[in-house]
């Protein structure tokens, strides 16, 4: 099937909206879109980070979700508690593959789950004690914890506990950063406001802990990375890089990162965003409060490597600059090598994305270097602001769409027809009985690093190994096909 | 009365962010820009419109600031 044209796209949603009540259908219209690049703004065409419609499947997480799973879980040094009932935490353990070093039980915590575990009593009398012997029994059982984060689940806000009195009662006894976050699942339409609540929670809590101790050596090449939860190791894969133009790494946020690393990030000269979606609140405030700039970068593809180590090396002097350069020769034949190996069984083909708030503009440039075509994206809960800069991302006439419902998304599919789809888990299966390639981009299906020119190799092998997997082949029954007839009657 | 922070774009043109709203917008034109008086109404790029409190001398930026929509 080739490009549709702008008719043909509206027209496609026109028709799988047919199927909605009117009042559903008005409400959905306003999530999907066909790209236009002329576009400066889009909330011209598309609304995006609103309540989900009861009754249609949405693929949404929750702010606890969005605090614990993404900006806090990974701060490898420190416990965090789960605190509320004890499947929230249990059911979504380990589950995001935030690699990190480290000796688990011991000095890092990543991979374990805590929990006060709330029975029905608890709710009836309240948690604050269950909470502070909770925190008790961790400084006992594991005294190398650099600090607690209560992470809120949902009754905490419903019964009125009050956290923050047990976290500063907890914090004078045992002279450890204790951060209380109020991010109950109920709150707001998706994790987004999760990741919001979470930011803050590190503004108020921990981000002014070192302020005016200056004890901490600092060069004029000094940068954190925020926004990188290391995903199969994204971040290290990403940190070498700049390293090797001749940057300091400070701090790590989140992915393979300490609450000392966090501390000390209001000393470094620029901060570097990668998911925009998740850790621009912080970056902001860090802009206001200790003027540091910071620039979005991406990491995906060489295209969007080089660009990205150039706008970064351009905040430095010369020194930078060249190193820039000199990493980018260095890795040139190596991703040269990749691109010439995988092109010829890549080009052409078509890729369908439905991923969370970076991930659907952000490899974009991954899979153009690749000679593929990104004909249809959205975001889980990405706000307008990420729309914006998805718009000349994508090609004109290409589908939008936003918090898709999974009938809505298997539908496209089946009409667009791409040779492969990337999405998270639970869309996984139903396009793979589908009979469609399908890659898990949350969790880069288990492989990964897929950052920086390493991840690209990998990236671009894991594309290729999907796609052209011969089982496709075989997804229809042999005596559906059409083929099928004939080596019966040769043999007969 | 929202609250607004204000930054500088690289290519020098002023910012408009609004956490609540997800509203990044370019500022158009600023009533008084001049080192002895700052603020007034501004005009986004959107063609909307906000007031900031008359100041003596111009902020700081970045800075977050309330503004009240006109």
């Amino acid at each position: 099937m080739s490009a549709m044209t702008k008719e043909e796209t509206e027209a496609l949603i026109q028709e799988v909206l047919e199927i909605y009540p009117e009042k559903a259908r008005k409400d959905r219209v306003k999530h999907l879109a066909v790209n236009d690049q002329s576009l400066e703004k889009s909330n011209k065409c598309i609304t995006s980070n609103r309540k989900s419609l009861p009754g249609v499947m949405t693929i949404r997480g929750c702010a606890y979700a969005g605090s614990k799973g993404v900006v806090w879980g990974p701060i490898k040094d420190m416990i965090h508690i789960s605190h509320g009932p004890v499947g929230c935490g249990q059911y979504s353990r380990a589950g995001r593959r935030n690699y990190y070093v480290g000796t688990t039980g011991v000095n890092t915590f990543g991979t374990m789950n805590f929990t006060s575990d709330f029975q029905e009593k608890v709710i009836v009398f309240g948690g604050d004690k269950k909470l502070a012997k909770a925190i008790d029994e961790i400084e006992t059982l594991f005294p190398l914890n650099k600090g607690i984060s209560i992470q809120s689940e949902c009754p905490i806000g419903l019964i009125g506990d009050d956290i923050e009195a047990v976290a500063k009662v907890k914090k004078k006894e045992h002279g450890k950063t204790i951060v209380p976050v109020r991010c109950e699942g109920f709150r707001g339409v998706s994790q987004s406001l999760g990741h919001h609540i979470a930011n803050d929670a590190i503004r108020d809590w921990v981000l002014e802990n070192r302020d005016g101790d200056e004890s901490f050596p600092i060069t004029p090449y000094d940068v954190s990375v925020i926004g990188d939860y290391n995903i199969g190791g994204d971040a290290w894969a990403s940190r070498t890089l700049l390293e090797e133009m001749g940057l300091r790494v400070v701090a790590q946020w989140s992915g393979d990162g300490t609450i000392a690393e966090i501390e000390k990030t209001p000393k470094v000269k620029l901060n570097l965003i990668h998911c925009y979606r998740s850790m621009n609140y912080i970056a902001r405030h860090m802009e206001e409060k200790y003027h540091i700039p910071w620039i979005e970068y991406n990491f995906f593809g060489p295209t969007k490597i080089a660009e990205s180590l150039r706008r970064i090396a351009a905040h430095f002097d010369q020194s930078i600059i060249d190193g820039a350069e000199r990493v980018i020769a260095r890795y040139e034949a190596e991703y040269n090598a990749v691109i010439e190996k995988y092109k010829p069984r890549l080009q052409g083909k078509r890729v369908m994305l439905y991923i969370g708030g970076l991930r659907p503009r952000h490899v974009i440039g991954a899979y153009e270097d690749l000679g593929m075509e990104v004909v249809g994206t959205g975001y889980e809960f990405g706000h307008n602001d990420d729309y914006d800069r998805t718009i000349k991302e994508m090609g004109n006439a290409t589908l939008l769409y936003d918090d898709v419902t999974g009938y809505e998304f298997e539908e496209f599919v089946k009409k667009v027809q791409p040779d492969l789809v990337g999405s998270g888990v639970k869309e996984k299966y139903i396009f793979q009985k589908m009979g469609v390639p399908f890659r898990q981009m949350h969790s880069w299906d288990y492989s990964g690093p897929y950052h920086g020119y390493d991840g690209f190799a990998i990236f671009a092998r894991d594309m290729d190994m999907t796609i052209n997997n011969p089982c496709w082949k075989n997804i229809k029954a042999p005596w559906k096909t059409d083929a099928a007839s004939e080596p019966v009657k040769a043999v007969a | 009365m929202p609250s607004v922070m204000l930054r500088k774009r690289e290519d020098g043109k002023l910012l408009f962010y609004v956490a609540k709203k997800d509203l990044e917008e370019t500022i158009e034109s600023l009533e008084f820009d001049s080192p002895d008086k700052w603020g007034g109404e501004v005009v986004l790029g959107d063609g909307s419109k906000y007031f900031f409190e008359i100041l003596d001398t111009p902020p700081r930026i970045p800075i977050t600031l309330q503004a009240k929509r006109l």
